[in-house]
């Protein structure tokens, strides 16, 4: 029997359900109306209308990351598709796998300036992981499917498909499977055994070792973390994790000492600068974290587990690179070590655990409270306290909020710690927390936000109303772009050029404004009660919490400067920065 | 990244899918990420397969060759990468369209001179000629060289194709 005849958009659609997609971001426009229309005569797909399409692609970003399923965003042509551009371009930075469907004028009027026409393929061809301009209806069903394939293989990333009007009118046959064998694309996730083999020895005969795990981990799955648990745990070693990777290592274990990098513990950053072996398992050696490349963990063997190729001596040479996904290779290392019943050398880790812990006693997270002023420290700590034991998600925005939610809330789970890494895109937090709160109805989500970040996509609050998203957004308002305030005061004398939040609106009055719940609390003593507030109160809340102006975050490791020339929060006298590394952001 | 490492050439070669934009694709992450493009060549090396072969010479401390390869190598239609300088003991050859006007003695020693390099004239008049000249590029950098005082007008490369030698194929 012929394979009935649909037009391009229903092919949309039912590839979009082939491939089980129940949740779909977007925004209408001329471009894209079949679909819409095609999205209005079926019920298996639900579309959540943001207000902005940045905002549809960090929330497909926010449901991707709290599910490990892709995100779908569904735009249309021109505006719709550069609004799209950095949220596609956050989510190849952090790994993150996005189908964006962007409309297109007709295909006999591409490259005429016709009404709303941009080069889409062009412009997101440097922030996709690839795009597609399907050009006839009977290639957009492979099309589809190839992309859900290349989104969500190998090192993850978004991709575009942009289809024009007339094919989206255009019939014809619906005949692929979802399941296809790529033509070029197929990444390797098995990592060579000798390389794994070697790596062990090297593991095993450790006496400084360290690892050093990202968000690999946790693009791999949840099976990645298990493993993962199991092998740190079998060897005894201590462990950190980059800002990406939280969560993927329970933050509650004893042999885990908190984010490394810029913002990282002194017990993390020393331990990595020391350590005689690293074991890299899926990170990428970011700036954020190596510091200054030439004091890198200066006297270590370094292993590196990297599904992407590129990733692997991009930035620091390593001794065993091996390609592959994180829970194929830690599954064999695992194998590997058992039955080579491998010990580590007891003594060895002892005195190096009796050297950490001396760092750890450095207690480089410690704050100070008092009773006039929220810390907003001792805000997360509280919100952390108080959402113990509930299924709880957290996004972030960008600045020292984040930074201080990385410090102060601990995960014990993946997939619960949304943040823009890579890009640092202020405005990702509410939108993202939109898509974790959609994926996951019952549970609490928050975003830790910041007053300037939380204006970018403020707009999206209305979505939030008009689904019903129960999100809790906690701003810690400092008045300042606290991040930026505080470089200016590291490196331009105190010079606070434009850091000043300026104007802000009554965050309580915008949030009922919207529809939605507003609190505010000025005193550590009201801070409690508040959050209780936020926590219980059905819908959406936004609470505007008062904290330190002035606050810095710490430790802190200056641009330019090696993991061991940390700046900590009680010696800030000495702070400085080189000139070379005024240079770097 | 440590900088401090030789420069070295290499000339790799990329067998991709021949669709729309994937020369886009290749220049584009070259330009984005500040690698440097020598040559560049590139054309469909099997109609029914719809690949095609672009050969690309490029210099970078080993660190940085190595980053290409694997950047090209995770393009998703990108079959394969080769890189020449080191995997394959190879051939490379540039072929350019070199035009010289002049007439007398000048004339005449170019002539002369095009024989020597068995370059081939392909268009003539009284006053110029046109020379095709095929070989290494160093060759043929020589050669518009020694064109230059002899009224040398107007130069067109193709830039660098290269194969391994031997039976196997990429
Ligand atoms: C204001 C600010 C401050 C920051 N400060 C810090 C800081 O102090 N510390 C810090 O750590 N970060 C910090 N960051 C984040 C930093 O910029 C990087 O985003 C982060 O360090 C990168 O994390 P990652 O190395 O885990 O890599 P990711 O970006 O998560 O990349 C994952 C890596 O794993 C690989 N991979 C993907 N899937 C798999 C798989 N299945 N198997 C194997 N490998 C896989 C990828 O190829 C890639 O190399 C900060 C960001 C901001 C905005
Ligand atoms: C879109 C975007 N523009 C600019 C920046 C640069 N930037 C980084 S942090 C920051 C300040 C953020 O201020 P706020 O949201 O109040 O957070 P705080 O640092 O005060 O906690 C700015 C402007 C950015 N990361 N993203
Ligand atoms: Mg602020």
């Amino acid at each position: 029997m012929a394979a009935q005849e649909l037009t391009g958009a229903e092919i949309v659609i039912k590839a979009l359900v082939d491939q089980g997609v129940d949740t779909i971001f977007g925004y209408p426009g001329g471009a894209v109306l079949p679909i819409y229309d095609a999205l209005f005569q079926q019920n298996k797909i639900r579309h959540i209308l943001v207000r902005h399409e940045q905002g549809a692609v960090h929330a497909a970003e926010g449901y991707a990351r709290s599910t490990g399923k892709p995100g779908v965003v569904l735009v249309t042509s021109g505006p719709g598709a550069t609004n799209a551009v950095t949220g596609l371009t956050d989510a190849l930075m952090d790994s993150i796998p996005i189908v964006c469907l962007t409309g297109q004028v007709a295909t006999h009027l591409i490259g005429s300036d016709a009404f709303q026409e941009a080069d889409t393929v062009g412009i997101t061809r440097h922030c996709t992981k690839h795009n597609w301009l399907v050009k006839s209806a009977p290639e957009l069903a492979r099309v589809m499917h190839e992309a859900f394939y290349v989104a969500t293989h190998g090192r993850p990333g978004p991709v575009v498909i942009d289809i024009p009007k007339d094919v989206q009118f255009q019939k014809a046959e619906y005949t692929v499977s979802p399941h296809i064998t790529h033509r070029t694309y197929r990444p390797k996730v098995k990592g060579d055994i000798e390389k794994i083999k070697e790596a062990v020895d090297l593991i095993a005969n450790a006496k400084k070792p360290m690892f050093y795990t990202g968000g690999g981990v946790i693009n791999s799955g949840t099976v990645a973390s298990q493993l993962l648990r199991e092998f740190v745990r079998l060897t005894g070693y201590p462990i950190t994790s980059t800002l990406m990777g939280l969560g993927a290592y329970p933050a509650s274990d004893k042999q885990w000492l908190g984010m490394l990098g810029m913002h990282g513990t002194y017990e993390a950053n020393n331990a990595m600068h020391d350590c005689d072996v690293l074991i890299n398992i899926g990170a990428r050696f970011d700036d954020r974290v190596t510091g200054r490349l030439d004091a890198f963990s200066p006297g270590s063997k370094k292993i590196h587990v990297d599904i992407d190729a590129s990733s692997i001596n991009k930035n620091v040479h390593v001794d065993v690179g091996i390609i592959g996904d994180c829970a194929h290779v830690l599954e064999d290392m695992l194998r590997i070590w058992k039955s080579k019943a491998r010990r580590p050398d007891k003594a060895a880790l002892a005195d190096w655990w009796k050297q950490i812990d001396l760092w750890r006693e450095r207690k480089s997270l410690a704050y100070k409270t008092n009773d006039e002023v929220i810390k907003p420290q001792q805000a997360i700590q509280r919100l952390f306290e108080m959402t113990r034991g509930r299924e709880t998600y957290i996004t972030t925005e960008v600045g020292q909020h984040q930074m201080w939610a990385a410090q102060h809330f601990h995960f014990d789970e993946p997939n619960r710690w949304m943040t823009s890494g890579g890009l640092g895109t202020m405005g990702y937090g509410m939108p993202a927390a939109i898509g974790a709160q959609i994926a996951h109805p019952d549970a609490l989500v928050v975003d830790i936000a910041g007053e300037a970040s939380i204006l970018m996509n403020m707009q999206e609050l209305s979505t939030a109303v008009q689904f019903m998203l129960p999100i809790k957004i906690f701003i810690l308002n400092n008045e300042y772009m606290g991040m930026v305030r505080q470089w200016q005061q590291l490196l331009h004398e105190g010079r606070y050029s434009h850091s000043y939040s300026d104007s802000l609106p009554d965050f309580v009055k915008l949030a009922e404004a919207y529809g939605a719940t507003g609190i505010r609390a000025e005193k550590p003593s009201e801070l409690d009660a508040a959050l209780k507030k936020m926590i219980e109160t059905p819908g959406p809340v936004m609470f505007d919490c008062r904290v330190d102006q002035l606050e810095n975050c710490y430790p802190m490791i200056p641009s330019g400067a090696a993991h061991n020339e940390m700046i900590l929060g009680d010696d800030t006298d000495g702070a400085s920065v080189s000139e070379e590394g005024k240079m770097l952001v | 990244m440590i900088k401090d490492e030789k420069i070295e050439r290499h000339t790799i070669s990329v067998l991709v899918d021949n669709e729309a934009g994937v020369l886009a694709r290749v220049i584009g992450l070259f330009s984005g990420r500040g690698y440097n493009i020598e040559s560049l060549t590139v054309a469909e090396v099997d109609q029914g397969e719809h690949t095609s072969r672009i050969t690309v010479v490029t210099t970078g401390t080993p660190m940085v060759i190595e980053q290409i390869k694997a950047q090209l190598d995770r393009l998703v239609p990108v079959h394969k990468v080769m890189d020449l300088t080191v995997e394959a003991n190879a051939v490379e050859r540039e072929m350019a369209l070199v035009k010289v006007a002049g007439t007398g003695e000048r004339r005449v020693e170019a002539l002369r001179l095009s024989d020597a390099f068995r370059a081939r004239v392909i268009d003539t008049t009284h006053s110029s000629f046109v020379f095709e000249v095929t070989g290494t590029p160093e060759k043929i950098d020589a050669f518009i060289g020694l064109m230059r005082p002899l009224g040398l007008v107007d130069v067109s490369r193709t830039g660098v194709v290269a194969i391994a030698r031997g039976p196997e194929a990429m």
